[in-house]
C-alpha cells in the first residue's frame, strides 16, 4: 500500500454519507452478481470490483457533469458510480433485453452515452488510447471536458499505453490515466510482472505528472482526483493517478486465487477496508448512529434485490435482435 | 571515358518522371555528391546527386521535360580533358529497363466483338475532368473537410511531409495543424485514439502509410471500432475511415506487399471499399467519410498515378455496396476489384479480339458486397472468373464462388475459377515477384478454360 495520506475530517456529513452509500451499493451489487453467477443466471466472464470501491467513488466525486470515463472489463463499479441504473447493469449481466446493451454486450461490454460511460472494454489496455481519443475529441471541440481512462497494473505493461502517454503528452490531451493497481494482473503479482515499483513514475519519461494514492481511502482518492482534474481542465495535458487498491475476490468468478494467501486478503479486509473506513468516520464523527447506517444498508439491499429481480424478470432479447445494431443507418 | 548519366528511379513504383531543373550547366566540373538536377516523381521532388566526378559534356534532356523514362540517358559526363567528340556517340537511350511485355493482342481466328462500355448514370450535361486516383482521394477528403468541421485527417507524415504518397499534399495549408495531424509511428496507439475520438463525436480519417502497418492497429479496428455498435446495443459506434495503400507496390518484399481485402471483408461491423478508378475513389471515399460506420478504404500505390475521367460535379458521391458493370457481355463474367480490374479489363479486350463478349464487374465494395449483380450476370453468361491480388485461401473469389454455387448453380456451365496471387509470401526478386502476382495471361487461361476453348 502507498504511504497513507491522512484523511481530513473536514468533509461534510452529506458527502461522507454519499460515499458510504455509493461504495456499499457497489459491494452489495457485486455480491449479488456473484450469487447470480453461482446460480447460472450470469454466464461467461464476470469480474467483480469488491475491495476497489473507493477508487471510482472518490474519482466520481471529483468529476463534473459531462466528464467522460472508460474502463476495462472490471466495470460494474464504474457504471454504478457514474449514475447508471443498477437494474440496467444487472439485466445486462443476465443477458436480458432490459440491460444497457439489450443483452448483447454482457458484463465486459456496457456503455451509456447519457452518462458519458464509454465502456466496458474486454481487451486489456484497449481503453487507454480510446480514453485519450475521447479527450482528443473534447479538446478538438473545445468543450472543457476531461476523461478518466481507468486501467490496471497488468495493462500498465502494454505497449499501447506508452504510445498513448506519448501522444497525450505531445498533444496536451485532457485525460487522467487512472492506474487501478490492485497488485495482481490476473494471477501474476506486480513483483513478478512489473519492473518498477511505482508505475506512475513511468509517466516521467513523457513529462506526465502523477502520484500514488491510497485507494482504500475515498477522501484521499477524491483529493488526488481534484488535483488531476484541475491540471487537465486548465489545459496542461494528461495526469497519472496510480491508485493502490486491492481486489478481495479472484480475477474473475472462475479464479480460485491460489496465487495469494487467504491471510493476505483477510488482513487487508480487516485493516484497510474502504467502506469500514468511512463507516468509522461517520460514527466517530458522530454524524450518525449505528441505526442510521443500518437503515442505509437496508435501503441499498432493497435496490440490489430489486435489480436482481428485474434482471431475472426482464425477457431475453427478441431473436431478431441478432441482426440489429451491426451497422448504423445514415441520418436522412 | 564518357559516362552516361541515367534518369534515376526514385521510388519503388516510379517508371518515369519530370526533369524539373538542371542545377549544373554544360562545361561545369562536378564531384561525387554534387546535386545535378531536381527530379519530380509522382510522390515528391527529389534532388539527384552525381556519383562520378568529371565535366558535364552535354545535357541531353532539357529542363521541364516530363515523362522521362527511368534509365534513359539525361546527360553525358566527361573525364577532365576529354571532349564530347571523343566520347562514343550514343544516339539511342541507354538500355537497362526491363523489357516491356508485348501488349499486342494475340491474333485470333474469330471475328472480334464490339466492346460495350457502360456509362455511369449521371445528370445530363455532366462534364468530366481528368484526375489521378491520388488527386481524387485528396479532393474527396478536402471536400468533406470543408463541409464538416468534425472530419479530420491523422496519420504518419500526412501534414508537414505532405503525405508519404502525396495524397494529402496541400491539406495542412488549407486546414491547419488542428485538422491535419502528424502522428508518431505508433499505429496501435493512434488507431485507438482515433476510435476514441469517433466515440467522442468526431469523424476521423486515419491514413495508414500502408495497410501492412495496420496489422499493429488490428485490435482497435476489429475489437474497438467494428464491434462497439453491437456491443452497446446501438448506443455508440465509430463513424470513421481507415485508409491507405494496400497490396503489392513493386519490389518491397513480403512485409510490405499484402492484400488485406479478404481479411477485412470477413468482419461484421466494418464496411470495406476497394476502388479501381479515380471517379469511384472520389465518390466512394466521400460516402465512406459520411457513413456512420467504420469503413476500411483500400487504395493501391500503383493506381495512385493513373488518370481517369471524373465527373466535374460539386458533390459527386458513389453509394457504398453497389458493384459497377464496366463492360456488358454475354459469354463470360469477369469479377474483380481494385488493381485486379486492370487485368480483368485487359483480358476482356483480348477476349473481344477472340470473339468472346465478356462482362466485367468491379465489386468496388467488399462489404457489403453486391453479389446480386454478379449472380444476375452469371445467370446470363453462365461462366465466371474472379480476379484479385490477394492470397488464394479464403479469398474474395472463394466467397463469390460459394455464392454462385448456392444461388446460380443451375446456370453455371463451368466451374468458377478464382485467379489470385500465389500462395507464397511476396518475394523480392523481380522475376519471382512477377510470378507471384496475378497476370492478364492467367486470367486468359482461366477464361479459355471455362469457355472450353
Amino acid at each position: 500500500m502507498a504511504a497513507k495520506k491522512p484523511s481530513k475530517a473536514n468533509v461534510s456529513k452529506d458527502d461522507l454519507l454519499h460515499y458510504y452509500r455509493e461504495m456499499l451499493l457497489i459491494r452489495r451489487f457485486e455480491e449479488k452478481a456473484g450469487q447470480l453467477y453461482g446460480m447460472g443466471l450470469i454466464g461467461g466472464f464476470c469480474h467483480l470490483y469488491i475491495g476497489q470501491e473507493a477508487v471510482v467513488v472518490g474519482l466520481e466525486a471529483a468529476a463534473e457533469e459531462g466528464d467522460k470515463r472508460v474502463t476495462s472489463y472490471r466495470d460494474h463499479g464504474h457504471m454504478l458510480a457514474c449514475g447508471m441504473e443498477a437494474n440496467g447493469v444487472m439485466a445486462e449481466l443476465t443477458g436480458r433485453s432490459g440491460g444497457y446493451s439489450k443483452g448483447k454486450g454482457g458484463s465486459m461490454h456496457m456503455f451509456s452515452k447519457e452518462k458519458h460511460f464509454y465502456g466496458g472494454h474486454g481487451i486489456v489496455g484497449a481503453q487507454v488510447p480510446i480514453g485519450a481519443g475521447l479527450a482528443f475529441a473534447d479538446k478538438y471541440l473545445g468543450n472543457g471536458r476531461v476523461t478518466f481512462a481507468y486501467f490496471g497494473d497488468g495493462a500498465a505493461n502494454q505497449g499501447q499505453v506508452y504510445e498513448t502517454f506519448n501522444m497525450a503528452a505531445l498533444w496536451d490531451l485532457p485525460v487522467i490515466f487512472v492506474i487501478e493497481n490492485n497488485q495482481y494482473a490476473m494471477g501474476t503479482s506486480q513483483q513478478r510482472s512489473t519492473s518498477s515499483a511505482e508505475i506512475f513514475e513511468r509517466g516521467r519519461a513523457f513529462g506526465i505528472p502523477g502520484e500514488a494514492v491510497d485507494g482504500m481511502d475515498v477522501l484521499a482518492v477524491k483529493a488526488a482526483g481534484e488535483t488531476a482534474v484541475a491540471h487537465c481542465r486548465s489545459g496542461k495535458g494528461p495526469y497519472i493517478l496510480e491508485i493502490k487498491t486491492y481486489r478481495y475476490r479472484g480475477h474473475s468468478m472462475s479464479d480460485p486465487a491460489k496465487y495469494r494467501t487467504r491471510e493476505e486478503v483477510q488482513k487487508i479486509r480487516e485493516e484497510k477496508d474502504a467502506i469500514e473506513h468511512v463507516r468509522d468516520l461517520l460514527l466517530t464523527g458522530k454524524h450518525c448512529s449505528e441505526e442510521d447506517l443500518k437503515a442505509i444498508d437496508k435501503e441499498i439491499k432493497a435496490v440490489v434485490n430489486e435489480s436482481a429481480e428485474f434482471a431475472k424478470q426482464s425477457p431475453e432479447p427478441a431473436l431478431d435482435e441478432l441482426w440489429t445494431d451491426i451497422y448504423a443507418q445514415a441520418e436522412a | 571515358m564518357a559516362i552516361e548519366i541515367l534518369m534515376p528511379a526514385l521510388s519503388p513504383t516510379m517508371e518515369e518522371g519530370t526533369l524539373a531543373k538542371w542545377l549544373v550547366a554544360e562545361g561545369d566540373k562536378v564531384s561525387s555528391g554534387d546535386i545535378l538536377a531536381e527530379i519530380e516523381t509522382d510522390k515528391a521532388t527529389m534532388e539527384f546527386e552525381a556519383v562520378d566526378e568529371g565535366v558535364i559534356g552535354k545535357l541531353l534532356i532539357a529542363e521541364g521535360t516530363a515523362n522521362v523514362a527511368v534509365n534513359s540517358a539525361i546527360a553525358i559526363l566527361l573525364d577532365e580533358g576529354e571532349s564530347l567528340s571523343d566520347a562514343a556517340p550514343s544516339a539511342a537511350p541507354a538500355s537497362g529497363a526491363a523489357p516491356q511485355a508485348a501488349s499486342e493482342p494475340a491474333p485470333s481466328a474469330s471475328a472480334p466483338v464490339a466492346v460495350k462500355i457502360v456509362e455511369q448514370d449521371l445528370p445530363a450535361g455532366t462534364t468530366f475532368k481528368s484526375l489521378t486516383v491520388r488527386e481524387a482521394i485528396r479532393e474527396a477528403m478536402s471536400e468533406e473537410m470543408r463541409a464538416d468541421e468534425t472530419v479530420y485527417l491523422m496519420g504518419e507524415e500526412v501534414a508537414e511531409y505532405q503525405g508519404a504518397y502525396k495524397i494529402s499534399q496541400g491539406m495542412l495549408d488549407e486546414f491547419g495543424p488542428k485538422r491535419v495531424i502528424d502522428t508518431p509511428i505508433t499505429e496501435h496507439g493512434f488507431a485507438g485514439i482515433a476510435v476514441g475520438a469517433a466515440f467522442g463525436g468526431l469523424k476521423p480519417v486515419v491514413e495508414f502509410m500502408t495497410f501492412n502497418f495496420a496489422m499493429q492497429a488490428m485490435d482497435h479496428i476489429i475489437n474497438s471500432a467494428a464491434k462497439t455498435l453491437y456491443m452497446s446495443g446501438g448506443q455508440m459506434g465509430a463513424p470513421m475511415v481507415f485508409r491507405g495503400p494496400n497490396g503489392a507496390a513493386a519490389r518491397v518484399g513480403a512485409q510490405h506487399s499484402q492484400d488485406y481485402a479478404a481479411w477485412y471483408a470477413h468482419i461484421p461491423g466494418l464496411k470495406v471499399v476497394m476502388p479501381y478508378s479515380a471517379d469511384d475513389a472520389k465518390g466512394l471515399l466521400k460516402s465512406a467519410i459520411r457513413d456512420p460506420n467504420p469503413v476500411i478504404f483500400l487504395e493501391n500505390e500503383i493506381l495512385y498515378g493513373q488518370s481517369f475521367q471524373v465527373p466535374d460535379l460539386p458533390d459527386y458521391t458513389v453509394p457504398l455496396g453497389k458493384a459497377r458493370i464496366w463492360r456488358e457481355g454475354n459469354d463470360i463474367t469477369l469479377v474483380s476489384f481494385g488493381i485486379g480490374m486492370k487485368y480483368a479489363l485487359e483480358a476482356a479486350d483480348q477476349l473481344a479480339d477472340m470473339g468472346v463478349s465478356a462482362e466485367v464487374i468491379d465489386l468496388r465494395c467488399l462489404r457489403p458486397m453486391d453479389t446480386e449483380t454478379v449472380v444476375n450476370s452469371v445467370k446470363k453468361t453462365n461462366r465466371c472468373v474472379t480476379i484479385e491480388e490477394g492470397f488464394p485461401v479464403c479469398s474474395i473469389g472463394s466467397h463469390i464462388s460459394s455464392v454462385l454455387m448456392q444461388e446460380a448453380f443451375d446456370y453455371l456451365d463451368a466451374p468458377v475459377i478464382t485467379c489470385t496471387g500465389k500462395d507464397v509470401p511476396m518475394p523480392y526478386a523481380a522475376n519471382l515477384e512477377k510470378l507471384a502476382l496475378v497476370t492478364t495471361a492467367e486470367v486468359m487461361t482461366a477464361a479459355k478454360s471455362v469457355l472450353y476453348r
